[in-house]
């Protein structure tokens, strides 16, 4: 029992332990008109959801401001343990960086304790609100309930058995929002049909998200939707059972062109922007910023493979107008 | 509501779930248990999943082969077997450090791999679920026991395997004897080393067979650090199964149901939160454990290095 115990807190202690790899390149003097960003991601910048969302953002802005020479990123990813998230943060912010990007909620907290030590470095962090009230701490978040909301009333259309399940992360934060946005969406066009939410409780557990999938779907579910990178293993069980789903954080057609019928895609850019001008204006921080479908930080994109895409379309141009326009009002529980 | 739980349409739901969940976690412990039974303690089996399952996931994708693809994670295992051989037994290096080193090495090279020749999340066309005719089409039992993947199957099988190699067989009783009594062994001709070799080495290609379970069998994908913590709980059955084939089999379906259990819980809107839920199996599991007192001890030479009296 002795040794039972002793083998129980190391596993413990391990299944905190996650990888620390894919630091970025090391940087090299830059002369002073290049804007030089860096970014910390809880996980891969290909995970086709919210580190990926950041990195091809970032990749974006770069196009914009006259590629690498003008721009440039590093990153940190798979950053999954906070103390190695900090260390990295402030190991860029030690070398220069014009903005440090702490992307990911549980990150705050580090945050708070380094930015006061680089008054001159910007710092983002998202997804919140929050900027300590420091001078040098932009806050950046979506208003992920929009998509979801939109999301959820193609899903009502399109749905025969009126059962929609809903696989999660955590209930909290980015997520939370994302599924309660969607779940108001389903039951404005469809008061009747039944949303079932299941939270795995992990952002990694692969085969808990597929096995949520084939529950759902056992359970009646002719339509699935999921946030967080953990769903691949869902969309998987989808594509086998010919079930419909909708994506978010990341466009996730390419996994399966046949069943995503439309994905919410987080448009960081138009956030990045602006606190890109406010820098380069001497305003380091401050202020907080919202992604949202009014100002194209976040946009519904249609498979165009689907074969529901003629109808879908139009129905999402539609309540999109109308989350725009204030005509549709999203009441969250 | 709770009395939802009881439809049949649901007891199969969870019990089909619960067989497919528990597969990676046998083939892992099972071959945890041999190396455990000869005295060394494996804890890389994380980091050797996570290769066999991008090796399985990548040969496949590229040439295909499904068969290729098993036969590519289970040589990687064995290699990470190998090696965790030479260093427990040639270099008599502490075991638990050194697994965990291999269990580091295993997450980084898979994801390094991944980020290199995949780049992004892909899928493949997995070994597909076998239908018998007659027996598949029985409801229920049908669905529960007879329509799984090939590789389910073999993870079954192989309990009943393991079970005769280690209390029938010859090698069987070198591999207890190395594990209760190394130096006794040695004096009656059993090359310690070599049975050890053996047992690390296969551990290694029943956790890269594991890998492949999840990557090309039960998911169809590969995604960094998708084993999330298997490896690890695959060690604590093979504690909890007190280092015999059938408890592993046990305490692996008894986890694995809860977890079935607890995603119905959540799917049905029974009125519990999901951190409650979702914190289920491994409550459970640790009740069982703590008033189950197991009269059984673990080997008495587990995690210690032999060194030859001259």
């Amino acid at each position: 029992m002795k040794k039972f115990a002793w083998l129980l807190t190391l596993v413990l202690a391990l299944s905190l332990v996650l990888s620390a790899c894919g630091a970025g390149a090391t940087p090299t003097p830059a002369p002073v008109e290049k804007f030089r960003v860096a970014v910390v991601m809880p996980s891969a910048i290909n995970d086709l959801a919210f580190s990926q969302s950041m990195y091809d953002a970032l990749v974006r802005v770069q196009k914009d401001m006259g590629g690498p020479d003008k721009f440039e990123i590093v990153y940190s990813e798979n950053m999954f343990v906070v103390d190695d998230a900090a260390a990295a943060i402030r190991d860029y912010a030690t070398k220069g960086y014009d903005l440090v990007i702490a992307h990911g909620s549980q990150y705050g907290s580090s945050l708070q304790e380094i930015a006061p030590d680089f008054p001159d470095t910007s710092f983002a962090w998202g997804t919140t609100v929050d900027t300590f009230g420091l001078p040098n701490v932009f806050a950046y978040e979506a208003a992920s309930q929009e998509g979801g909301y939109v999301n959820g009333v193609l899903a009502a259309a399109l749905t025969n058995t009126d059962v929609i399940g809903v696989i999660g992360p955590i209930e909290t934060g980015d997520a939370k929002l994302y599924v309660d946005g969607f779940k108001a969406g389903v039951l404005s066009a469809k008061p009747g049909a039944q949303v079932n939410v299941n939270y795995i409780g992990s952002f990694s557990d692969t085969a808990l998200a597929a096995e949520a999938a084939t529950t759902h779907i056992a359970a009646g579910a002719d339509i699935l939707t999921g946030t967080a990178q953990m769903v691949v293993g869902a969309i998987g069980k989808a594509e086998e059972a010919n079930v419909l789903w909708f994506g978010t954080q990341s466009n996730q057609s390419s996994l399966a062109p046949k069943i995503v019928v439309a994905s919410q895609v987080y448009h960081w850019e138009v956030v990045l922007k602006q606190m890109i001008d406010l820098i380069q204006g001497g305003t380091l921080g401050g202020q907080s910023f919202t992604a949202n479908l009014a100002n194209g930080g976040e946009v519904i994109e249609v498979n165009p493979d689907s074969n529901v895409f003629d109808y879908a379309k139009p129905l999402a141009e539609d309540t999109v107008k109308g989350i725009i326009d204030g005509s549709i009002k999203i009441t969250l529980p | 509501m709770i009395s939802d739980l009881f439809s049949v349409t649901v007891l199969v739901g969870i019990l089909a779930s619960g067989i497919r969940l528990a597969t990676p976690y046998l083939y892992a412990a099972i071959g945890e248990t041999f190396s455990q039974r000869s005295g060394v303690l494996n804890l890389g089996v994380e980091g050797q999943m996570l290769l066999g399952a991008f090796a399985a996931f990548y040969v496949t994708l590229t040439t295909g082969n499904l068969w290729l693809g098993l036969m590519t994670a289970m040589l990687v295992g064995a290699l990470m077997g190998l090696a965790m051989a030479y260093v427990t037994v040639n270099l008599q290096a502490q075991q638990g450090i050194s697994g965990i080193g291999f269990y580091l090495f295993g997450l980084g090279m898979s994801d390094l791999l991944f980020q290199k020749l995949m780049g992004t999340v892909e899928t493949v066309k997995g070994f597909p679920k076998i239908h018998i005719p007659g027996l598949s089409d029985i409801p229920g039992i049908g669905e529960i026991f007879f329509s799984q993947n090939i590789l389910v199957y073999g993870a079954y099988l192989l309990v009943p395997i393991a079970w005769f190699v280690l209390n029938k067989t010859t090698l069987g009783l070198k591999i207890r004897s190395v594990g209760e009594n190394p130096d006794a062994a040695d004096s009656l001709g059993v090359n310690v080393g070599r049975i050890r070799y053996f047992t690390i080495i296969l551990g290694g290609i029943l956790s890269g067979v594991a890998g492949a379970s999840l990557s090309i069998a039960l998911l169809n994908v590969f995604q960094q650090n998708m084993t999330s913590g298997q490896g690890f709980i695959a060690v604590a059955l093979v504690y909890f199964g007190a280092w015999r084939p059938t408890g592993v089999l046990g305490g692996a379906l008894l986890f694995s149901l809860i977890n079935a259990l607890q995603l119905w819980v959540q799917v049905l809107n029974i009125p519990v939160p999901s951190e409650i839920a979702v914190m289920m199996p491994y409550v459970l599991t640790i009740l069982v454990l703590v008033t189950s007192v197991s009269k059984v001890r673990a080997p008495s030479a587990l995690s210690k290095p032999f060194e030859r009296e001259n």
